[in-house]
């Protein structure tokens, strides 16, 4: 317990420290301090839970005391914030979500008992290991990152102590969320992220980046509405605000589809889930380092965290209909957006988007093997894709610019950046690395549930994925002669963090048929009580001895070779560099090359129409269900 | 064994012709002349072919690309000059902008004489081209690549262009 | 034990006969082709001079780096011809053939050619237009047979075809594509000059092209090898039927391709995924809820 307790409490303090330090060279020495500490703690906590299957404890009862002040606390600071920009309604919403809680606590006063607080299974575990490695890499990462981004941006104001603030406060919450099974102190650090996310992505203060920031929260209000009005039904009709009591419960044949439904929808909205995608695009103005931390490798995961926790309970009724189709849905036309993108990080956005939605998907679906995809997933995700955003960052200031197409000779540039940002792209879609892999089990599961839509969904959407990601891998391995290296003042911290997830990438695509047997089995084992083999083994294996081969084979042959090198083929009118060519007059005319976005298919405003309406009609369609049921009954 | 005489594959280039020429060419390919009994393609790409057939005569314009063309091409590499024009600038010789026969701006092995030149005369010079390319092919299997480069090395720019230096 | 030495020997086999078929039936593509065109066309042996002759030219590049890329392509190709002739995975075979396809484009992409750039786009293209429908064959055998595995697939009680009519239509349809056939040809063409040059190719030449010619050799034979599992079940003479089933699809490929002209990528897309969606979808529909 003292293990967690320092878990927490590390990076809360730290995020203290760095409040107060307004000295460059000493917050870097905190912050690698605090990253290295966070990485440690969440690694021997991560190893001496794993031994044993699932580990639970109790809080001294003044921590649920705690837990509502911080409640109120978090409400005053939110809607001060919103009635001071004058978004009143975004404070009725935190008034409305705390006023409820409140109203529990005192009509029914202390008569709950709550055995578990925190639990710890094998997800918790992978969560955590996930948080604390990637999430402190990430916080190395803004040391640089910050600093370059001050310098390129000399009209914001340096409020970096408040910046690495709020990201170590962040990943307090979270390792608070992912620890908690009494869903109280899980609310309560929920709202912290979401509000964390708030002040991150309105970091720069522009106008834009204010009104992203605003939506951000409504729409993540408007999930906590939901939970807190699921933990409000719990406590009234169950009389229990644990996890694994609604789990129990529901396993139990229980009627908790209603709070599982709300529960869901929080974790929806969370997981910027059509038709709420907009606000994790709407991120992407704030500082990479934010976008890697919150958007794309954990915050959004809790979302994913929560519908995967409840995910027995989920599959034919109404809130596992409400996961699978939302997050169908979510993910097909998700990839198709992504295709009409050329904005680097909006890419990286709407993939996570649809990535999130495949998780989902899958963990609405809720049997073994669709749930057994889901934690892989966020494993692969998870690191993919937090390295996809830290070199997209690095890339931008270097390069000038984040768009795709200005990525062009990236690799004679930045060559190590493009090997990087390569693997990182592999990692998220390419055969023997782990998405596609999860694709397949995820399409196997699909199949065995029997639901012929959402492998339709899953078909074209992968073949979207492959379309903008081996476009995006094009642009970054041209060879472009004449271009200078870019590299060389690329921050030590940067290299660190991006270069070890690069390498973990790598590591994590080869181990998984061990990440597989050793992690994930075991917690879908204690929860289904049976094994199904998604994957045979062997071919597990054959896939990683793939990614071994994918590593040695640059090693031995990239590059050599003897050949005479003679230019491309610009029709006999190469002027020589490749990059020129003769036109008509004997005008000298650069040779531009670009991609295809096929923006009258795959358009963005078509795609999240679409998406959005028919995400609509689901939860409008399936809540109209439960509550008619409910009334019913 | 050797297989470049029973592949060659061949890139037809039009300089200044006045597409007579060029019509024959193009006949060889039809079902009557049928070329490709002898495994002859027409690539349209330097970089695949073997033969470089050329219409016409080079004029001021096009020298560079004749001649940007023909380096593209990998060893071996035979050049067969299409027609009158192409061996010395054909009725077109004294034009404003003619230079001349193909040879003036690349080394040519076979001349295939005729106005317009005859789809049988077209075949037999590039049949005749492959016992060049076999012994081209001979000198680059013996290693004698420097040789066979020295040997298939560009003329000197014609006085008249106006190419830039480093175009060629 | 026997059967994994029999898997083996497949293996083996397949390495090494499958150039050499698939050379042959490029030979009989080429000579058929003439016929149609009522030319007399090359010798059946022409693929090999080819190749053979590219294998004697100088060796020229525009980067060193092309060279590894291709090399990947024909490892994958071979090795997910492996898996099916080994009677792997079926989606294996198909992932594994799509990170083939991911070198092959980025081989393109990495000599910074307009003509070869505009070959990988037309070739991704190309690739997200027939993915799903190989993937919905991939799934078409999983509801008829239960399972993804070929050797299961191969001793089925009855013939592929039967559950999947439809299936089996959207596979032809794509195998043009796969077999760079006319109207589908966009990114590369073996025909002679189009606009594009050579696509994807152009700036390969000498040994690296006959790589992605031998390639492609592997990657046509394990295909007429899905075509092949639509007509085997354990009846020993139904080899002789999948293997007629083959030359039927193969001379079907070779008809369409003399008959069509070049058709816009956007008429690709848009009529292989509704070959995919009608012919495809709903045979799968039909047998998900047969189960």
């Amino acid at each position: 317990m003292f293990l967690l307790s320092l878990l927490c409490g590390v990076p809360l303090v730290a995020a203290l420290i760095l409040l107060a330090v307004k000295d460059n060279g000493t917050r870097k020495v905190i912050v690698k301090l605090a990253a290295a500490l966070t990485m440690i703690l969440a690694l021997v906590s991560a190893w001496t839970f794993y031994r044993e299957p699932v580990f639970t404890f109790k809080l001294a009862g003044a921590v649920s005391e705690f837990v509502l002040a911080g409640d109120v606390v978090l409400c005053l600071i939110i809607m001060y914030l919103s009635c001071r920009s004058g978004r009143f309604w975004i404070a009725l919403l935190a008034l409305v979500q705390t006023g409820l809680m409140l109203w529990m606590e005192t009509t029914t006063g202390s008569t709950l008992q709550v055995t578990n607080d925190i639990l710890i299974d094998h997800l918790a575990v992978i969560m955590m290991v996930i948080v604390g490695v990637i999430g402190s890499l990430i916080t190395i990462y803004a040391l640089g990152y910050m600093e370059d981004f001050q310098r390129l941006e000399p009209d914001i104001e340096d409020r970096r102590p408040y910046f690495f603030f709020v990201m170590f406060l962040f990943l307090a919450a979270m390792f608070g969320l992912v620890l908690s099974n009494n869903l109280l102190n899980m609310y309560l650090c929920w709202e912290i992220t979401s509000v964390t996310s708030f002040l991150l992505i309105g970091y720069t203060r522009t106008g834009e980046a204010t009104h992203n920031a605003y939506r951000a929260l409504w729409m993540n209000l408007l999930g906590g509405l939901c939970f807190a009005i699921a933990i409000v039904y719990l406590r009234l009709r169950f009389d229990t605000v644990e996890l694994d009591q609604l789990l129990r419960l529901g396993l139990a044949s229980f009627n908790v589809t209603l709070p599982v439904a709300l529960l869901v929808f929080a974790g929806l909205t969370k997981a910027a889930q059509m038709p709420f995608s907009s606000w994790l695009l709407g991120a992407m103005v704030a500082p990479t380092p934010t976008s890697a931390l919150l958007h794309s490798s954990t915050m959004v995961k809790a979302g994913v965290f929560l519908i995967i926790k409840l995910s027995p309970l989920l599959g034919d009724n109404e809130a596992g209909l409400l996961a699978m189709f939302v997050g169908g849905v979510t993910f097909l036309f998700a990839s198709f957006a992504a295709i009409s993108q050329s904005n680097g990080k909006k890419v990286l956005a709407y993939s996570t988007i649809s990535n999130l939605g495949l998780i989902v998907c899958c963990a609405g679906i809720g049997t073994f093997e669709a749930v057994w995809t889901a934690t892989m997933l966020v494993i692969f995700h998870a690191v993919a894709k937090s390295l996809m955003f830290l070199t997209v960052g690095t890339a931008e200031h270097h390069v000038g610019s984040r768009d795709i197409e200005s990525f062009d000779g990236l690799f004679n540039e930045m060559r190590t950046l493009a090997v990087c940002m390569a693997i990182g792209i592999c990692g998220m879609f390419l055969a023997p690395f782990g998405m596609l892999i999860s694709k397949w089990a995820a399409m196997k599961a699909v199949i065995d549930a029997g639901h012929p839509f959402l492998m339709l969904v899953l078909v074209f959407g992968s073949s979207a994925t492959f379309f903008f990601w081996t476009k995006w891998l094009g642009k970054i391995t041209a060879i472009v002669p004449g271009r200078k290296n870019l590299e060389a003042d690329v921050h030590a911290d940067e290299w660190l963090a991006m270069k070890t997830l690069a390498v973990l990438t790598i590591v994590v695509c080869i181990l998984f048929p061990w990440i597989s047997s050793a992690v994930v089995v075991p917690y879908l084992q204690n929860v289904y009580h049976e094994v199904v083999e998604v994957i045979g083994q062997e071919n597990l294996i054959i896939m990683s001895s793939m990614v071994v081969l994918l590593v040695i084979l640059p090693l031995l042959s990239f590059g050599r070779g003897h050949k005479k090198l003679v230019q491309t083929n610009l029709s006999g009118e190469n002027l020589g560099d490749d990059l020129h060519y003769r036109g008509a007059m004997d005008v000298d005319v650069p040779v531009t090359l670009r991609n295809m976005y096929l923006e009258n298919w795959f358009g963005e405003a078509r795609m999240s129409l679409a998406g959005g309406a028919l995400c609509l009609a689901c939860i409008i369609l399936e809540f109209a269900q439960l509550l008619g049921g409910v009334a019913h009954v | 064994m050797s297989f470049m005489k029973k592949s060659p594959w061949v890139i037809h280039y039009d300089g200044s012709s006045c597409n007579g020429c060029d019509i024959e060419v193009l006949a060889c390919l039809t079902p009557l002349y049928d070329i490709e009994r002898f495994g002859i393609v027409n690539t349209g790409n330097p970089k695949h072919a073997d033969i470089f057939l050329v219409t016409g005569a080079v004029n001021a314009q096009n020298v560079p690309v004749v001649r940007q063309i023909y380096s593209q091409m990998p060893e071996p590499k035979v050049v067969v000059a299409v027609g009158a024009c192409a061996a010395s600038g054909g009725v077109f010789h004294d034009c404003y902008n003619i230079i001349g026969g193909v040879d003036k701006a690349i080394p040519v092995d076979v001349y295939v004489p005729g106005c317009a030149a005859r789809p049988q005369a077209i075949i037999d010079g590039v049949v005749q081209g492959l016992a060049v390319l076999e012994a081209k092919r001979k000198l680059l299997a013996e290693g004698k690549l420097e040789e066979l480069e020295q040997k298939d090395q560009l003329p000197p720019l014609p006085p008249q262009t106006h190419v830039k230096e480093d175009q060629a | 034990m026997s059967e994994l030495m029999n898997n083996l020997l497949f293996g083996i086999a397949y390495l090494i006969l499958a150039p050499v078929v698939g050379g042959l039936l490029a030979g009989c593509d080429r000579i058929i082709t003439a016929r149609m065109q009522r030319r007399v066309g090359p010798p059946l042996l022409q693929p090999f001079y080819d190749v053979l002759k590219l294998t004697e030219k100088q060796e020229i590049a525009v980067n060193l780096i092309q060279d590894f890329y291709v090399g990947g392509f024909l490892l994958f190709v071979m090795i997910s011809g492996i898996f099916f002739f080994t009677r792997g995975d079926i989606l294996l075979v198909v992932f594994t053939l799509t990170l083939a396809s991911v070198c092959l484009i980025v081989a393109a992409y990495s000599s910074n050619s307009p003509y070869s750039q505009i070959g990988a786009e037309r070739e991704l293209i190309q690739t997200m237009s027939y993915e799903p429908m190989l993937l919905m064959v991939a799934i078409g055998f999983y509801l008829a047979t239960g399972t993804f595995s070929l050797s299961e697939i191969m001793h089925g009680h009855a013939a592929g075809i039967i559950f999947l009519p439809g299936v089996f239509l959207g596979l032809v349809y794509i195998l043009g594509i796969k077999f760079r056939k006319s109207p589908f040809d966009l990114a590369m063409s073996h025909h002679a000059h189009q606009e594009l040059i050579k696509g994807t190719v152009t700036e390969f030449s000498g040994k690296t092209l006959a790589m992605v010619e031998v390639a492609h050799w592997y990657e046509n034979i394990f295909l007429l090898g899905f075509v092949y599992l639509f007509f085997v079940w354990s009846a020993g003479w139904s080899i002789l039927l999948g293997l007629l089933a083959c030359a039927v699809v193969f001379f079907f490929e070779i008809l369409v391709d003399n008959c069509c002209s070049r058709i816009k990528w956007q008429a690709l897309l848009k009529s292989t995924w509704l070959v995919s969606l009608v012919a495809g979808f709903i045979n799968l529909l039909i047998l998900m809820y047969m189960r």
